[in-house]
């Protein structure tokens, strides 16, 4: 028989009414594993490198030639201050949010075991719901004080070197820098969802494996599974399914008008792990047997009790995306592909008319249209690839020929375009085009787009 | 009521307590008075942290009853109030520095965390001069000392410390035993486990000894040794030889080894009770032995814990059960003989 130590609500009369007086209110208990958290020198290394590291890259960045157009907004990096903190967030979203996670959630439960203090921790504070709660606060206060460095920092920098100044959207639409701001902070804070997601779990592996390092990797694990299965052709609505998924679908905010469809059910999965795994842990934890100073909760019956759940969440929101919306394909068709580049061009071909001083022609004069395969015809023109190709048209107001220009497309699963020019080299050839202010960036050589994955709102 | 009960600070009456198959604590009974070192002792896995983990609220117990300070303990995960202690360690956050750690405490127990008290304890503990070190470079026995601090900062009534002992040098054992008497002088009640027998007689009143979840023996440590057990004792006279003859021929005295090397001398090891033992010098001082030095090989306590505690090994089994069948067959001999 294993005790299970708990706060029973079984008759205990006067004392256990005593006891409840005496518990140490959550408040408190959360200032004291703040007090833990924040002395622990990793911790304060983290937040030193939070608060300064994205800067000083953003900084180092706009002071170079080359920019990273590999990463979304990159190429706008010296155009303006905002496309630092979306660069920043790309690569947070893939790599440093999930870190942090795991540094700050993923160790949270584990260090009182590895600390041998449960115990301690229990005579003070006299309740484990009220710990497993201040713990879970403090934790979320940790992370939210990291993410609010990286957009603080990552802002500060891009605005000191590259200047407030208007951003281009994902489909070519200026932002003005009020509006780039906002969309920004925005960005971050849909970003923030999933990255709690991700404390949940790891919450959950800090509870469920005690003592033993796996705890700590467990976002950093599920993160890089989640950025496995993103790269793979896999159905939209098992991507949708994955709870990092917000991190890369905030993209749908920089179009015009916003594509909100998949970063809302994103979102709503991403709250739905939070408050899912959350519940497991906490389940998990006030359940535990702490009167055995050598068992530290592990073991497989505690691990299958942690997974199941998740498991089963994860096939329901599968199946209710997929019931839901016609999203048991890849979610890129040649019609939207189509739709996108044609939009991405009109506003980018305005930008360079404005940019060249040229007479003002508007999206409707222009009447783009494009025409895209893969493989020269060869294959469906459906699906990610880097073998899709465009012939992009439009019209010019008072002039009877059109214009053509040729894009060679490299479409990641995400829906993301990588936009290519392939001439004529007037048009796209070149990646600067004079000015009568001097050489600036050329908006049609190479840009970005997006193919919304969900079934396609309206195009500006 | 009785009033002897009224002033407990601890009352358990068959407390037991199971870990799946295993029987941590079986049918105990303990009291313990205010202003009272007791002492908890007993082999490894005898129970003692189970023990005290009940005292501070860290487990249920699965029978009998128990009150701490007057209140009975409930079914809820909790320490009584006026109960500090530590049971596996001392449970100190390294990261912080020991003022930190205390600070954190008295903030969580709702005190300023600024409190002059903080000073006081770390005084009391003799930590002042590394309060602003991490904890995580203190020794065992400096973790000990603050671990203690913790306690003494909720003023205990009851403070139940496992293994106190543990790490401290002589200077450190000093401080905690200070500090422990003092607690007892002003009305606490201090009960601790421990391995060292020396530090328990030392300090203590009074013991429980425990063996396999059960207690074997509880009360005043002069019992023990009053109980009429036969102790080694060794003697250091100016005259080995004539000690040797006049020990042999003593009633109740036993030589047990007639020429022992003790610190460059020729010491007597003889196995008696006290009083036998008491008349054996009173002997010797008669026939104008010097007396250098009269003491128990083991301590009584120690004697007492290995005589209480100590399995029947594979060879005494076997005896015991062939005396207790001898026993019986007389039993039932002498009953057939009375009903004839």
């Amino acid at each position: 028989m294993t005790t299970t130590v708990v706060e029973h609500d079984v008759a205990g009369g006067d004392a256990d009414t005593e006891a409840d007086a005496l518990r140490v209110p959550v408040t408190r208990a959360y200032r004291f594993e703040l007090d833990k958290l924040v002395s622990q020198w990793r911790i304060r290394l983290l937040t030193l490198v939070c608060w300064t590291a994205p800067g000083l890259f953003v900084a180092a960045v706009n002071q170079q030639s080359t920019l990273p157009s590999d990463t979304l907004f990159g190429r706008w990096m010296h155009a303006t201050g905002w496309a630092g903190p979306l660069v920043v967030l790309g690569f947070a979203g893939s790599w440093a949010l999930p870190l942090l996670v795991s540094v700050v959630a993923g160790d949270v439960f584990a260090a009182e075991d590895r600390l041998g203090t449960w115990r301690h921790l229990l005579v003070a504070v006299r309740s484990p719901r009220r710990i497993f709660w201040a713990k879970a606060l403090a934790a979320l206060t940790v992370l939210v004080l990291l993410v609010a460095g990286l957009v603080a920092s990552s802002v500060a920098g891009g605005v000191a070197t590259a200047g407030n100044r208007p951003l281009v959207g994902l489909d070519g639409h200026t932002l003005t820098p009020s509006a780039a701001a906002g969309n920004v902070l925005l960005a971050w804070a849909c970003a923030l969802v999933p990255t709690l997601a991700l404390a949940a779990i790891g919450l959950l592996g800090s509870v469920v494996l005690g003592r033993s390092p796996m705890g700590l990797l467990v976002p950093a694990l599920v993160a890089v599974a989640m950025q496995l299965a993103q790269m793979l052709p896999l159905p939209v609505a098992l991507r949708l399914a994955l709870p990092g998924y917000a991190f890369v679908s905030w993209n749908g905010l920089f179009a015009d008008p916003a594509q909100l469809d998949e970063l809302l059910v994103a979102l709503a999965v991403s709250l739905a792990w939070i408050v899912v795994a959350t519940a497991v842990a906490y389940r998990l934890f006030v359940r535990r047997d702490f009167t055995n100073a050598t068992d530290d909760g592990t073991g497989r019956r505690m691990s299958l009790r942690a997974v199941l759940p998740l498991v089963a969440l994860f096939a329901l929101t599968f199946g209710g995306i997929a019931a839901a919306t016609p999203s048991t394909g890849s979610g890129i068709t040649q019609a939207k592909v189509q739709q996108s580049v044609a939009t991405a061009f009109a506003h980018l071909y305005r930008l360079q008319t404005a940019e060249l001083n040229r007479p003002a022609v508007t999206e409707a004069q222009l009447q783009v249209t494009a025409t895209c395969d893969r493989s020269d015809g060869q294959v469906d023109p459906v699906g990610a690839g880097n073998d899709w190709r465009c012939v992009v048209t439009w019209h010019l107001p008072g002039t009877t020929a059109p214009g053509n220009a040729v894009y060679q497309l490299n479409i990641a699963s995400n829906g993301r375009i990588e936009a290519d020019g392939d001439g004529p080299k007037e048009v796209n050839g070149y990646f600067l085009v004079h000015t009568p202010a001097g050489d600036a960036p050329n908006p049609l050589w190479q840009f970005d787009g997006d193919v919304e994955l969900l079934p396609t709102s309206p195009k500006g | 009521m009785d009033t002897q009960r009224a002033v407990r600070a601890v009352r358990a009456r068959g407390i037991t307590k199971c870990f799946g198959d295993v029987v941590a604590l079986d049918d105990v009974d303990l009291d313990l008075t205010p202003g009272q070192i007791h002492g908890l002792v007993g082999p490894n896995g005898a129970g003692k942290t189970t023990l005290l983990g009940l005292l501070l609220g860290l487990a249920v117990a699965d029978g009998g009853s128990l009150e701490v300070l007057g209140r009975p303990v409930g079914r809820a995960l909790a320490a009584p109030a006026g109960v500090a202690g530590f049971v596996d360690g001392p449970g100190l956050y390294p990261s912080l520095t020991a003022r930190q750690n205390l600070a954190a405490l008295a903030a969580l127990r709702g005190q300023d965390r600024r409190s002059r008290r903080i000073d006081e304890v770390l005084g009391e503990v003799g930590l002042t001069e590394v309060a602003d070190d991490r904890a995580r470079g203190f020794s065992l026995g400096m973790r000990q000392r603050l671990g203690l601090a913790a306690a003494l900062l909720t003023s205990p009534r009851l403070l139940v410390l496992d293994e106190p002992s543990n790490g401290l040098d002589p200077a450190g054992k000093k401080h905690v035993h200070g500090v422990l008497t003092r607690l007892a002088d002003e009305g606490a009640t201090v009960v601790l486990s421990s391995h060292r027998m020396d530090d328990l007689e030392a300090l203590c009143s009074e013991v429980t000894i425990l063996a396999t979840g059960r207690v074997r023996f509880s009360g005043p440590i002069g019992k023990l040794a009053a109980d009429g057990r036969e102790l080694d004792y060794r003697l250091l006279t100016s005259d080995p030889a004539a000690a040797r003859r006049l020990a042999a021929a003593a009633p109740g005295v036993r030589v047990v080894d007639g020429a022992a090397a003790w610190r460059g001398a020729e010491a007597l090891v003889v196995r008696s009770s006290a009083p036998a033992l008491e008349r054996l010098v009173t002997r010797l001082v008669g026939e104008d032995l010097a007396i250098r030095e009269v003491a128990p090989v083991v301590s009584p306590l120690e004697a007492a814990f290995l005589a209480l505690t100590e399995e029947p090994t594979d060879q005494q089994e076997p005896q015991e059960r062939q005396e207790r069948h001898e026993q019986a067959e007389q039993q039932e001999q002498r009953k057939q003989e009375a009903d004839r």
